[in-house]
This record gives C-alpha cells, structure tokens and sequence, in this order.
C-alpha cells in the first residue's frame, strides 16, 4: 500500500494534489482578465491548453507570468494550410514552483500574420520568436530584432510551411549562399514509410546492401 | 680487363666520400614522394564526422605515420582538405573559399556520407554532396567513417599523388604562362 499514488497526483509536483487547485486558480483568474476572448480550455491526458484571441494573447500572457507560470519553456507555431485563421501560435508555459505545465495557443491569419512579442516579458523569447518568422513566416510585432536565425538574411522561403518541398527550393543570392532540390525518390537514407516491413522501410542503397 | 679505378665520373658515387649517400630517381617520384609523406590537412570538421576525425589524430590511431599529422587552421598552409561532415547550404560558400584560399597543389577527401552526399540529410538545408562545388579526390564511406576508413582514403590519396606528374604538370603551366 503505498500513500503518495493517488488519483490526481502526478509525478514531480510540488504539491500534494499536483498542483491542480492552483490551476483551476489560474485558469478562473484568467477568464475573468479575458473574459470571450478566452476561446477554449482543453484538457486532455493531464495537459492543459487554452485557447485566447490573438490580440489579448500578450495580456493574457503578461498575466501569467505574474501569477506563477514564471518559465516560458518554448513558443512553437503549427501551420494549418488553407483554413481562415492559418497560424497557431502555442506558447508553451512552466511554474517552476508549483511544476505544472500550461499550454497557450492563439490563431492569427496569413496576413498581417502578426502577434505580439512576448520577448520583453521573457529573454528567451526573442530567439524563439525569431526562429517561428524563419521557419513559418509568422512575424512578432514589436520585436526588438526580428531577423532570421536559422536561414541567413534574404532567403525567400519559409521551410516549415505546409506548401514548402520536403526537397527544398532553388535559390540563390551571389556570395551568401545557395540552395538546391535534394534528391528523394530512390535515394540511400530515405525512409521508405509505406513499406511492408521494418527492412523495406530503412534507409538504405537499394541494391547495394 | 681495364679496371678504369682513376675515371673521374664513377668516382662520384663509387669509392668515394659521398658513396652511398646518393639515390638516383625522377625529379617527380622524389617530388611525389616528399607530397606524399607530408599531406597537411585542413581539418574542415562540420559534424560527428570531426570527432572521428580527431579519434583519428589521436595517439591510438595516430596519422602521423603517414605524415600527415599536422593540422593546420590556416589554409594557407594545408596540402589536403578533409571536408569532415554535414555542409549545409549556409555554410557552402565559407568551405569553397577556405578551398579557395588553399595554396597549389591540394587535394580534398570527403569524409563521410553527408560530405559526400548530403547522407541522411535530404533536405531544404544542406548541400547534396561536396563535390557539388569541389573536386573531391578520395570519398570514405561511412557515417562516420572509423578512423581506419579515414586512414585508408589518406593512403588512397597517397598513391594518386604518387602517380602524379607533378614537374611536368608545373612545366606545363610554366610554358602556357609564357605563350
């Protein structure tokens, strides 16, 4: 018989009902502060998300940080092509004292495309920002230095974008770099994913080994 | 039977101070000897492949015995470029320059899949292959190569740069220069 498993607990909490009181805490403040432009509270395997309307998502955030979501773990972005509201922006959230974690997501348009910059809020959202304009095009307004940080400075694409090549794109800019069509059909090292088995499925040269 | 002990020429290299400290061969097989045994390279490590690179270096398997120990961070300096990993597109443009900058004559070794072929990486980011912008002379499979492998594409190197015609080659430049 052990005392600590119990229903609500999860593992590394800091708390004895693993935090879930100062969530719903959280979560009832928050939709005080936004009120309708607080979409959606999801919950799904002891993971909550909230949705919140693009141009409150930096109050809503600022918030956070106030009332014990102190660590900003990531900002990622997710490309749903050809719906209205293209871009889903998810910061993702930490209480480093209570050791809960708390997902925020907001939907923006392909144009503006435009969220405000949490990168005054959080250091390290200025790298992660600008990583989210190199790879998906979303851009942070306000951002004290939104340059490309993967990509170098005048390539024309955004990779992660759902109508962007797994190949690549030619490009081409005299004396920084160019770029080039990979390769992928029959090629060593690609994956062979509708493959019967395991050994038809790896990368390998076919024919040759 | 003349013996001709008092002949001048012979006495060059027989039954004289400098006897046995003479070796007769062509300019070019002691140039390509001297190439050979003394490849510095240039250690353009990107990737895992770097680590394999050192291992090589390193006492266990040691490249200095094959002269080619000294590994120069200035290109200036280096014979043989050992292209040691993945090349993404962004950094294309900075390893043909460092080529580039390379002194005459030089060869490149592709260690690795992703140098010689992008590998695994079929993507948006990286360059399918360094031979896309340099002439490669010796590819050593594997990813990443063992430093044996490495090792055999260094002795791979060394005999194409023995069956070199390096004095001819230069002669040749030399006349089309003055023409």
């Amino acid at each position: 018989m052990t005392t600590e498993a119990t229903a609500d607990t999860k593992p590394g909490s800091g708390t004895a009902d693993g935090g879930s009181a100062f969530l719903a805490k959280t979560l009832d403040g928050l939709g005080k502060l936004l009120g309708d432009d607080l979409a959606a509270t999801i919950e799904f395997r002891g993971e909550t998300s909230v949705s919140v309307a693009s141009p409150r998502v930096r109050v809503a955030l600022a918030w956070l940080k106030d009332h014990g979501f102190d660590y900003l773990i990531d900002i990622t972005t997710v490309d749903h092509q050809g719906e209205a509201l293209r871009f889903e922006v998810v910061y993702e959230l930490y209480s480093l004292a209570e050791h809960i974690h708390l997902r925020i997501k907001t939907r923006i348009a392909e144009e503006p495309g435009e969220v405000p910059t949490v990168s005054d809020l959080w250091p390290t959202a200025n790298w992660h920002e600008r990583e989210a304009w190199d790879m998906m095009g979303v851009r942070f307004k306000d951002h004290p230095d939104l340059r490309r940080i993967l990509m170098w400075e005048g390539y024309p694409f955004h990779p992660l974008r759902k109508e962007f090549p797994l190949a690549g794109q030619p490009s081409e800019m005299p004396d920084v770099a160019f770029t080039g069509v990979a390769p992928l059909e029959g090629g060593p090292f690609v994956t062979h994913s509708g493959a019967a088995d395991t050994v038809a499925r790896e990368p390998r040269a076919k024919g040759e080994s | 039977m003349v013996t001709p002990v008092n002949d001048p020429p012979q006495q060059v290299a027989y039954d004289s101070k400098v006897e046995g400290n003479i070796i007769i061969t062509r300019v070019d097989a002691a140039i390509n000897w001297m190439r050979k045994n003394s490849l510095w390279p240039m250690p353009m490590g990107l990737a895992c492949c770097a680590i394999e690179l050192m291992a090589t270096g390193a006492s266990r398997f040691d490249i200095s015995r094959f002269g080619a120990e000294v590994m120069r961070f200035s290109p200036r300096q280096s014979d043989v470029m050992i292209v040691a990993g993945t090349v993404t597109y962004k950094m294309a443009l900075a390893v043909k320059r460092i080529y580039d900058q390379m002194p005459e004559p030089k060869w490149v070794i592709a260690m690795g899949a992703c140098a010689s072929s992008g590998g695994m990486y079929r993507s948006y980011a990286v360059l399918q292959g360094i031979d896309r912008l340099l002439p490669v002379d010796v590819y050593v499979s594997g990813c990443p190569p063992r430093p044996e492998a490495l090792l055999e594409g260094l002795m791979k190197l060394q005999r194409k740069v023995e069956g070199e015609s390096s004095l001819l080659a230069q002669k040749k430049q030399m006349v089309d220069s003055l023409a």
